[in-house]
């Protein structure tokens, strides 16, 4: 455990790739075995199964000692987590442990179905052996994840650098299914578990913002053009005579989507296909909003079949005939594809058409027109590329039209949590309906370290009211808001609610008079019905 | 009556018409330690510890009128009994003893428990009414021992070495480099901004011993930092010239550094929870040495701490600073900068 909590130190101890790759190779090669399985799976979000609830923890750590509940509270508003909140009100351990990460989350494992006074004994006694930073990660392993800013690319780079093996076979590896009680490292990372698992994906090609004028991309006979949808990004698997339907979020959502059962008949075995899982009628694609009524549900009622048909619009083909075909240039992978399934007529299923366009002007001026097919923007990707594994500049590129937004005042504060722990990050902003300002949005991202703490003095010095954390403050901060969609919501007072908004800058320049109203948002609601 | 109040200048002692720490100019000002929230420009007089004096000569102006006096050393104005004793915050630091008609009153300005080998220790003064710093007054503030947070920094210090990283510590001119010269010196040469090796000529004239370090100038060379150990300011952080260093790895000594969220926050490649002040259980300790009656909780997390005492059953109070029109819970991280370093 003092190996792998010298790890998590190192690894937030610094802001650079390369020093986090550093010291994670530095684990890899030193630590035990079974420990590095635990920590591919924990990095992955591969959580072991929580034997205890969070809530008995607190209990327990305000129970020895003899914390007052309010000031723990207190103590947790400062530190942002609850995990390090009670390693750090603990009193100092009297005890050491030399026990291994496996070790612990094995003892963890066996506490399930134990009763209550057995497991706080067995907690007790751990915190009582581990110094602050092992029960931090001790606490974390029964209750959080492990947000410590290594990425499965990141995790990967360090195994295939540490390992010699190709990075994309052991992302193929940690990706799949796999059990980290029972498989070892070298089983792990030589991925002798994938082959036997019909299911397992590959990892997704991601394209970067394009932040240059088009033209710079070269001869724009060399890239392909398609729609940029909003929707779901998925992978269609079928071998040995099973569909598995995987989102972005390496989720299994095959359940989740009859409508695409069908693929089942049409697909031969040995095929993988990456597409975009959309809200379909008509062939045409439907708004976000509506998706959005199929997602993450357990069971999916007739009319919401009706009300939100799904459809799966292919943009590439990543395995055929059962080999990896990720090394095919787009061109071939694209008539590949055509081939398969381009016959599928009256199927929800389709290729995402090509946009044909002879220059980067034409593209331009089709790509303002995206919005009134519910596609944000247009999709460049390289004739001659691989599809590669995960985010990679130059080959893909992604040109998103611009955002709406709004202007709003912003009208209270909270503090965020993590780093932003001690300064209010977290602003709720409002536009005019008539005398009165109705909320329409909550947004926490966008703005600079220094201007945070502008604001954050700002709040200070102007807050009016205080409801726990929240505080109400003098509506005199107006900023840009952009958002990606606008729905009808119940939910919200306004009766309207935008999706994904995010800070675009601090209008400093304007007043809270000039913000914008809600009718103005309702009449861009209305436009996009 | 009480023996002081809380004014808008800061604490106020009627009787012998005197402030402690004033923020606003005064005639007649009583000063714990030399560190520029407590000690400001434009008072006619100053009291402060014999060590402190030069120290706020050589920081405010050599035009200063400066009395001073030793640890329990007293004087008299309009009959209030004066004197200092250890606060063991910094250098010359004091806590102001009160004593009028069998009536006293401690107020501590800044201190720290544990013996840092640098400053006289803390010595807790039996009192009536004490006024306490709460800086770290949450139970999650518990310090380790000086020795291991340095010989944390001395093992990131030669991991530096041997993979040809500068190991820059961001640490106040004033207390903070002090007290890690002294602890840090060795086989590893110290490296000090311009500010620090002005303040230790300071130091060290005022009798003060402190191990030898080395004033960076124009010509010391990359190379020579690279192999030692560098101490800059705050104001230095984000500065061109570290970024010039060979490999440069910045580490922040501070007791804020005790808490992820923050350590993050400050971008530092390294955090150590080395402060001055008390921590938690410190704080305990020295108000229930005092045994005083009355507790007046200033600088930190006065309503937590206040409130927490009151449970205990120790009378507390919170008192608003100048900051005190604020939540008192604002703008720490941004105070390591200005406060919790020094």
């Amino acid at each position: 455990m003092k190996r792998f909590a010298q790890l998590i130190q190192q690894l937030e101890l610094s802001n650079k790739t390369n020093d986090k790759i550093a010291a994670l190779v530095n684990y890899f090669n030193h630590a035990d075995d079974k420990d590095k399985v635990w920590v591919i799976a924990l990095f992955t979000g591969k959580k072991p199964k929580r034997p205890i609830k969070s809530a008995l923890l607190k209990y327990w750590a305000i129970n020895i000692t003899e914390t007052p509940e309010w000031l723990f509270a207190e103590s947790y508003a400062n530190v942002g987590d609850l995990s390090e909140t009670i390693a750090l009100l603990l009193p100092p351990a009297e005890n050491t442990s030399d026990f291994q990460l496996h070790k612990w989350v094995e003892d963890l494992h066996d506490l399930e179905g134990k009763d209550d006074e057995t497991k706080k004994e067995f907690i007790l006694n751990a915190w009582n052996k581990l110094e602050t930073q092992e029960r931090f990660i001790f606490n974390k392993l029964i209750s959080g994840n492990f947000r410590i800013g290594v990425s499965n690319k990141m995790l990967v780079n360090a195994l295939a650098k540490q390992s010699s093996l190709d990075s994309a076979q052991i992302m193929h590896s940690i990706m799949g299914k796999w059990n980290p009680y029972e498989i070892t490292f070298h089983e792990l990372i030589n991925g002798i578990h994938v082959n036997t698992d019909n299911s397992w994906p590959y990892p997704f090609c991601l394209a970067y913002a394009l932040e240059q004028e088009p033209e710079k991309l070269g001869d724009i006979s060399e890239w392909q053009a398609e729609w940029k949808w909003d929707g779901i990004r998925g992978q269609i698997v079928k071998r040995n005579g099973e569909l598995f339907i995987w989102s972005r979020g390496e989720e299994l959502v095959t359940e989740q989507f009859p409508e695409l059962h069908f693929m089942i008949d049409v697909l031969p075995d040995g095929v993988v296909l990456d597409g975009e899982i959309l809200a379909v009628q008509d062939k045409q694609v439907l708004s976000f909003s509506t998706l959005q009524q199929r997602l993450n549900r357990k069971t999916i009622s007739k009319k919401q079949l009706e009300d939100a048909p799904i459809g799966f619009f292919v943009y590439d083909i990543l395995e055929y005939e059962a080999k990896d075909f990720r090394e095919e240039p787009l061109s071939i992978r694209r008539k590949t594809l055509e081939g398969l399934i381009g016959g599928l007529a009256e199927s929800p299923v389709m290729i995402s058409p090509v946009i044909n366009c002879h220059s980067w002007e034409d593209l331009a001026k089709l790509r303002q027109t995206s919005r009134s097919i519910n596609s944000e923007g247009i999709m460049l990707k390289k004739l001659s590329s691989h599809y590669h594994s995960g985010r990679k500049r130059g080959d893909w590129w992604k040109w998103k039209i611009n955002p709406y937004t709004v202007d709003a005042v912003m009208i209270y504060a909270q503090k965020g949590s993590g780093r932003r722990t001690n300064f209010f990050t977290d602003y709720t902003f409002a536009v005019r309906d008539g005398e009165n300002l109705v909320t329409i949005a909550k947004a926490y991202s966008g703005l600079t370290d220094k201007e945070i703490k502008e604001v954050n003095a700002f709040v200070t010095r102007n807050a009016i009211e205080k409801f726990g954390p929240v505080r109400t403050v003098k509506p005199e901060l107006v900023f840009e808001i952009a958002f990606e969609g606008i729905a009808e919501s119940k939910r919200h007072k306004a009766g309207l609610a935008l999706r994904f908004p995010r800070i675009l800058r601090w209008r400093k320049d304007k007043k809270a008079d000039e913000i914008n109203t809600l009718e103005d948002l309702r009449q861009l609601l209305q436009s996009t019905l | 009556m009480a023996l002081i109040e809380f004014t808008k200048r800061g604490i106020y002692c009627k009787q012998g018409d005197f402030y402690i720490d004033p923020w606003w100019p005064v005639d007649y000002a009583v000063t714990t330690h030399g560190h520029s929230d407590h000690v400001r420009f434009g008072n006619k007089y100053y009291l402060c510890h014999t060590l402190t004096k030069p120290i706020i000569k050589r920081r405010i102006s050599e035009d200063l009128n400066v009395e001073t006096l030793e640890y329990g050393e007293s004087i008299i104005r309009n009959g209030v009994n004066i004197s200092f004793f250890p606060a063991g915050h910094i250098i010359g630091s004091a806590q102001v003893r009160l004593a009028y008609k069998g009536e006293i009153c401690v107020i501590s300005g800044d201190y720290k428990i544990e013996d840092d080998g640098i400053t006289t220790p803390f010595e807790p003064i039996k009192c009536h009414s004490f006024v306490s710093e709460s800086t770290f007054g949450l139970p999650i503030y518990k310090w380790q021992k000086q020795e291991v947070v340095f010989n944390g920094i001395k093992s990131w210090v030669s991991d530096n070495i041997l993979q040809q990283k500068t190991s820059v510590l961001i640490a106040y001119s004033l207390g903070k480099a002090q007290r890690l010269i002294k602890n840090l010196a060795g086989d590893t040469p110290i490296y000090v901004h311009n500010s620090i090796a002005n303040l230790n000529e300071v130091i060290i004239d005022a009798g003060v011993k402190l191990p030898k370090t080395i004033r960076i100038t124009p010509e010391t060379t990359k190379d020579e930092l690279q192999k030692g150990i560098v101490i800059v300011p705050p104001a230095m952080r984000d500065s061109r010239w570290i970024k010039n260093l060979a490999q440069p790895v910045t580490g922040i000594c501070s007791g804020w550094m005790q808490v992820r969220a923050h350590r993050r926050w400050q971008s530092a490649d390294a955090g150590f929870a080395l402060s001055d002040h008390a921590d938690w259980p410190g704080l305990m300790e020295a108000i229930t040495a005092t045994g005083a009656e009355k507790v007046y909780v200033t600088h930190g997390f006065t309503a937590a701490f206040s409130r927490f005492l009151n449970d205990a059953g120790i009378e507390a109070a919170e008192v608003l600073t100048k900051f005190g029109q604020e939540d008192d819970e604002e703008n720490k991280v941004d105070l390591v900068d200005q406060n919790e370093n020094k």
